[in-house]
């Protein structure tokens, strides 16, 4: 076992696969020579050459068409857009295109394509770099989505996911990148796609998140535990499709529940979580399920981040809310 | 302009007369003859609601196929929406064309022999794609390029330029066709651009761009030719913008050309009919008759009567079918939904 930073756990698994599989290619915008803009394919050219690590000129729907021309040849691309607030100069090419490929043709074409993108807040970036937009990846049929918070789910995640012969997007919390360490096998290894992870065992709520807000969460329920609130938290992993099997059995449990994302209450995954539960254990419910969300305005400036930005205090607030209802 | 045949059908450039035997040049204009009737039974088939989307080619055949008679076998298309006859010749069945008409994913499935994707709706998606495929052809070092087609309304678009641009860039395989037939719906081409040609947007991404007489089917032939033996001895990419006409509506979807286009415009392009001048040419070479010309109408009519019936037959889509193409493995919510539309189509 290593001890790694999540940013090295997504390289080292990009290293992996394009070890594995000569079809792997990893390019996008200074993702080459410069390693990344974060570091992440740091290296990587060097170790297998400029015809499977390159730099693209600056044009994120391009680079997107260059990933479905790229499939249709065999190969299995790896494309990163720079930042996901960028993306919507390329949802004709993912959410219009390679998510419809397999689909449109009847299985004759496929798009076994892996884009990996930084998103999240905290970092005080410039605008349109933090803006978590999961929330329109996830309603489009055809792609999964997923979103690590540890360094270890990182990289199986990743593997998992290039392994997809669906596209996946796979979106890194740039808060995580650096900010821990976690214990990473150098061994290669899988985390599978569409399911979610127990992170916290507790019987008296259970608190739902992914991203940043994992750890929002389980610091969340450190606190509530001194209060004598035992909280379960579930860390989603995949936010498209949703482990609903995951969830009803953890309510089932716990009788109460709090969704928690960074993304605004309007978008993110929480409002789906919430139907899900009350279509499929209404009668395990005890009290209403509650949602932690960022404000409906637009991303904040970056000196009111923090005050914008939900954090453990408002978990709390609403757990309290749940318990005492 | 690059032309070969005049409208006479004379030959005007000697020099650049394409190397083509007396079989190849009949074969083209029995292709030229067979689309225009295909055509003329598809708006008739589309009136009589036995097919659905169709975008009238009548006028197009040189620009369509004379590009398309450049290729080989192991070439990709990649076709937008008015670009079905390119992907007849090169393999997809008739049926399944028809098929694709009536919206059932059956057209879409393309035989293993022909490499291309299915028509593209969304104008300037297949501009980007085909950068991607070229790439990747040159990368698995075949001799091969990835064709596609927009028209002139689509070169305003930005994947327009990023295609352009990534494939020179990268030095793709790509043979880039902007057929420019005056109009994108109701708008005319000027008011597209101010630029004076469309082959000069080439200029912008480095590469080559040429303007050829997309009535002329020699011409087309030629100019395709050469730019397919340019990128696969890794020269790069090129774009050809073809000078043509559509004597029909936009499509069959209630589009009326006389609301813009004047009666003079047509009679003038009518006179540019690229199967009247290759005619010419080649009764004057004693290789075309009126029999001929006979023989390849009832062969047309008759296969597409076939085909019709074939696609009648064609089972229907169930909701099934469509959640079984969604991905290789399903998750959890279509395996509950199949689950439920299997019930229902049991019952």
């Amino acid at each position: 076992m290593a001890q790694m930073t999540m940013i090295q756990a997504i390289t080292d698994a990009l290293r992996t696969e394009l070890k594995n599989d000569d079809n792997v290619l990893v390019f996008g915008e200074d993702v080459g020579k410069n390693g990344g803009v974060f570091r992440a394919t740091e290296g990587l050219q060097k170790e297998f050459g400029e015809n499977r690590v390159f730099d693209t000129p600056l044009a994120e729907s391009a680079i997107g068409g260059l990933s479905i021309g790229l499939a249709t040849q065999g190969y299995r691309p790896v494309p990163e857009i720079q930042f996901f607030g960028f993306v919507y100069e390329v949802m004709d090419s993912i959410n219009g295109q390679m998510a419809r490929m397999r689909y449109r043709h009847g299985d004759t074409h496929t798009s076994p394509i892996t884009i990996r993108s930084p998103f999240g807040g905290g970092v005080a970036t410039p605008e349109l770099h933090a803006d978590s937009l999961e929330g329109l990846m996830a309603q489009q049929p055809g792609l999964k989505v997923v979103i690590p918070s540890t360094p270890y789910d990182a990289k199986g995640l990743l593997i998992s996911a290039i392994r997809d012969n669906d596209p996946v997007i796979y979106l890194e919390h740039m808060k995580l990148y650096r900010s821990f360490r976690g214990e990473v096998p150098e061994e290669e290894y899988t985390v599978e796609l569409g399911k979610a992870d127990v992170k916290r065992e507790g019987t008296d709520v259970t608190i739902i998140a992914y991203g940043a807000m994992v750890h929002a969460s389980l610091k969340a329920a450190e606190e509530l535990e001194k209060n004598g609130v035992n909280a379960e938290v579930i860390d989603l992993m995949t936010v498209s499709p949703i482990d609903v099997d995951t969830i009803v059995e953890s309510v089932k449990k716990t009788n109460r529940v709090v969704v928690v994302q960074e993304a605004q209450r309007q978008a993110g995954v929480a409002s789906h979580v919430v139907t899900e539960i009350q279509e499929r254990a209404i009668l395990h419910l005890e009290a209403p399920v509650l949602r932690v969300t960022a404000p409906d305005t637009v991303y904040p400036f970056a000196a009111v981040e923090n005050e914008w930005l939900p954090d453990h205090k408002d978990i709390i607030e609403k757990v309290n809310e749940v318990i005492n209802y | 302009m690059f032309q070969i045949l005049n409208e006479d059908g004379k030959i005007v450039n000697k020099d650049d007369m394409p190397d083509l035997s007396d079989e190849e040049l009949k074969e083209l204009m029995k292709r030229m003859v067979y689309t225009r009737i295909l055509d003329q039974r598809s708006i008739a088939l589309n009136r009589q609601g036995r097919l659905g989307f169709y975008a009238p080619t009548a006028g197009q055949e040189a620009s369509q196929l004379g590009s398309q008679f450049a290729l080989e076998q192991e070439d990709f298309l990649l076709p937008g929406y008015r670009d079905v006859p390119q992907l007849i010749w090169q393999g997809l069945p008739l049926y399944q064309a028809f098929l694709f008409s009536r919206g059932h994913f059956h057209g879409n499935q393309m035989p293993e022999n022909v490499h291309a994707l299915s028509p593209q709706i969304i104008i300037g998606a297949q501009y980007v794609q085909a950068a991607g495929v070229g790439l990747g052809l040159r990368m698995r070092g075949k001799k091969n390029v990835a064709v596609t087609y927009t028209g002139d309304g689509g070169t305003s678009q930005g994947d327009f330029y990023e295609g352009l641009n990534f494939a020179g860039a990268f030095n793709a395989n790509v043979i880039f066709i902007v057929q420019n037939n005056g109009f994108a719906i109701s708008v005319p081409r000027e008011k597209q651009t101010k630029a004076k040609t469309l082959a000069q947007k080439a200029v912008a991404a480095g590469i080559e761009g040429i303007q050829v007489d997309g009535m002329d089917v020699l011409a087309v032939y030629a100019a395709t030719k050469d730019a397919r033996e340019r990128a696969i001895n890794g020269e790069g990419p090129t774009m050809i913008e073809t000078l043509t006409y559509r004597y029909g509506p936009h499509t069959m979807a209630g589009d009326d050309p006389t609301r813009y286009r004047s009666a003079d415009l047509d009679t003038e392009w009518e006179k540019k009919d690229p199967l009247v001048r290759f005619r010419k040419f080649l009764e004057s070479k004693k290789l075309w008759s009126e029999e001929e010309e006979n023989e390849v109408i009832e062969k047309a009519k008759e296969e597409i009567k076939e085909a019709i019936k074939q696609a009648d037959k064609y089972p229907k889509q169930k909701v099934t079918d469509l959640i079984e193409h969604m991905y290789e493995e399903l998750p959890v919510n279509l395996q509950e939904q199949m689950e439920e539309y299997k019930e229902k189509e049991s019952k």
